[in-house]
């Protein structure tokens, strides 16, 4: 599951790395880039400031995602106050017409705004629901209660970014998720390589690479970004 | 002195509709954590009078009520100082640090983090933890330690490890969202001193009660002192601490005005001022719902004042709760306007106050004609004092002749 800043490094090379990354992944993931992306590390961030730059926005994500027809479901990542500014109801309709599969809300945990997320909930949508390694059993339960799609679970403490090594309770963490809801799950944070990849997708049903592909699409070009996922694919594929 | 805590104000961690914890879940834990221990410290007097033996043997309270009297000659009303700029460290910062601190040891944190704009939150984070003996990194944009390098010195006297922010706006904003960062990736062992009454809930209380001190103190110096209550009650706001703090124990009392003065920049009409609540609308940063300075996409927009301490898009949910409900006024005072005020008072009353209080004293000033001449006084509230700034001013007004 590739992650994607909308809008980087230009907005005819995000569509064309959309489309790119649609041919070897199962769901894409499509961050709209905001002002002060708290969760995000340096990769992201910088992808973010650009895609501010080249003038994209919430609506510019969505048409977007509709321009590039990637017939794979896409999830929108997004922190809360553009979706606030551009209306919940109607990024909600909007999203779902261009194919939009489910909604996370970086800054949205679970019982943050309980009505929001009801209405996220009863969209179109699935409201995807992010799980830590610090949320507790009862945390873990009340996070799972109205999630949809799949539960993402952030593999490591910190935010966003590229690491050397796995965590180390990765496979507890991922257990102590799978006792509390039948969704699939899929890991983020941090995962970089094939071999990280391979080892996340032996404990999780989903594998997110986010900030290694940003760099890489950033550093060198859509092609590069292609080969990389290529080379995640095979990897995943042959284990 | 005892302390007696206001009212608490929200409800579920809510000023209203404001408020709340837009955090990433990783922090969920903590925060419930932190809301927990501190719902118990509330009635924990053990807790308090530890607090309050440090504010008046480290900080040097209760920070002194002044006469102004050639500022109430000028304006035809009788303008009462509470000074905290006299504590320990120049600002009412310390107030809130030092509940904090408390807090931490009490969690077993010894890692401290902190955001800072001018550097006056910064040093009083330096300070309690050095005298606590707990580590402490400051994170402060990399264009205000460049505008504020006498503090970011200081900081460092102070034991205290200095991250210049080069992302974003490379301000106060920007150092908060590091901030939120390094509270992500460290939280097993750091707890984050939030600088103001933002953040996620309990920031926002738990700040305003350890900044409730300068009214409580106000309130009891201002009755002894006139046998009435003030007729308005005077602070600027840029998060606005000081402002909560006066402004908390006055809540209850109708008969009492009171004003939030914020920063317009280089004026409300530019894209240049830090005017949360005179021009913004509500949104989402930092942690909470409240008003906001941001663009028709939601995207933060860059705040701007001649004050460091002001320059800030955001500002606490309760002053939106207040605003809303007209409980409060909030006006806005232009960067020519504070910078004539801090000159203005500074040989008025011998006292130079920080550019944050400028705007305050500014408003006082333009609102001549507002009091009748045997009105109860106004009580002004002297956020912190101006030492940091005259490098700055001088720089913009010159030299005195």
């Amino acid at each position: 599951m590739p992650f994607l800043t909308a809008g980087f490094p230009t907005i005819r090379e995000s569509k064309d790395a959309l489309q790119v990354a649609a041919e070897t992944s199962d769901i894409l993931e499509v961050g709209v880039p905001f002002s002060d992306p708290l969760a995000d590390g340096p990769t992201i961030q910088r992808s973010t400031y650009r895609a501010l730059e080249n003038g994209m926005t919430v609506a510019g994500t969505l048409e977007l995602i509709g321009s590039a027809n990637l017939n794979r479901p896409v999830v929108l990542f997004s922190y809360l106050n553009p979706v606030l500014q551009y209306g919940v109801d109607r990024l909600l309709r909007d999203a779902a017409d261009v194919g939009v599969a489910g909604l996370l809300l970086t800054d949205l945990p679970a019982g943050a705004d309980v009505a929001l997320e009801e209405i996220v909930h009863c969209s179109p949508l699935d409201l995807i629901r992010m799980v830590a390694p610090t949320s507790r059993k009862a945390r873990i339960a009340q996070a799972v209660d109205r999630a949809q799609g799949f539960v993402y679970l952030v593999a490591r403490l910190g935010v966003t970014g590229v690491s050397a090594e796995l965590a180390t309770d990765l496979g507890p963490s991922i257990e102590r998720v799978r006792v509390a809801t039948s969704l699939p799950i899929a890991v983020g944070f941090g995962i970089s390589t094939p071999t990280q990849a391979i080892a996340v997708a032996r404990l999780a049903d989903g594998v997110v690479v986010g900030s290694a592909l940003v760099e890489v699409l950033g550093r060198h070009g859509v092609a590069a970004a292609g080969r990389f996922l290529g080379g995640l694919r095979a990897a995943l594929d042959s284990a | 002195m005892t302390h007696t805590l206001v009212p608490e104000t929200s409800t579920a961690g809510r000023f209203g509709p404001y408020g709340g914890r837009y955090v990433p879940e990783t922090l969920i834990a903590a925060l419930d954590d932190l809301a927990s221990l501190y719902d118990s410290m509330r009635g924990d007097t053990g807790f308090w009078d530890e607090y309050h033996q440090l504010l008046r043997d480290f900080v040097g309270r209760p920070s002194p009520l002044s006469e102004a009297p050639r500022l109430s000659a000028l304006v035809g009303v009788r303008v009462l100082l509470k000074r905290e700029d006299l504590n320990h460290t120049g600002a009412h910062k310390i107030n809130n640090t030092i509940g904090q601190a408390l807090l931490a040891r009490r969690m077993g944190k010894r890692r401290i983090i902190a955001e800072t704009g001018a550097g006056q939150h910064g040093v009083a984070t330096a300070t309690i933890c050095a005298r606590f003996g707990l580590e402490c990194v400051v994170y402060m944009g990399a264009l205000d330690v460049e505008r504020q390098a006498l503090n970011v010195y200081r900081m460092q006297l102070l034991g205290a490890t200095v991250v210049p922010v080069e992302s974003g706006t490379r301000t106060l904003k920007d150092a908060t969202n590091e901030a939120l960062r390094d509270w992500v990736t460290n939280v097993a062992t750091t707890h984050y001193i939030i600088g103001s009454v933002v953040g996620p809930d309990p920031y926002p209380r738990m700040v305003r009660d350890f900044q409730s001190v300068i009214g409580q103190e106000a309130r009891t110096q201002v009755l002894e002192r006139v046998g009435s209550l003030p007729e308005t009650v005077v602070a600027c706001v840029g998060g606005g601490s000081n402002a909560i703090g006066i402004f908390a124990a006055f809540l209850p009392d109708a008969s009492v005005g009171l004003v939030g003065v914020e920063a317009a920049g280089e004026g409300i009409g530019t894209s240049r001022h830090s005017a949360t609540l005179t021009a913004g609308r509500p949104g989402v940063l930092h942690g909470s719902l409240s008003y906001l300075l941001q663009d028709g996409d939601g995207q933060v927009a860059p705040a701007h004042s001649v004050s460091a301490g002001l320059d800030y898009p955001g500002v606490g949910p309760e002053h939106s709760w207040l605003r809303d409900r007209g409980r409060v006024e909030y006006h806005a005072v232009d960067d020519h306007e504070a910078l004539e005020a801090f000159r203005r008072f500074s040989e008025l009353e011998g006292i130079i106050p920080a550019l944050e209080t400028a705007h305050a004293i500014a408003w006082i000033i333009k609102s001549k004609g507002r009091w009748s001449v045997d009105a109860a006084p106004v009580l002004l509230c002297v956020s912190g004092r101006g030492d940091k700034d005259v490098a700055h001013v001088a720089s913009l007004l010159g030299p005195s002749t």
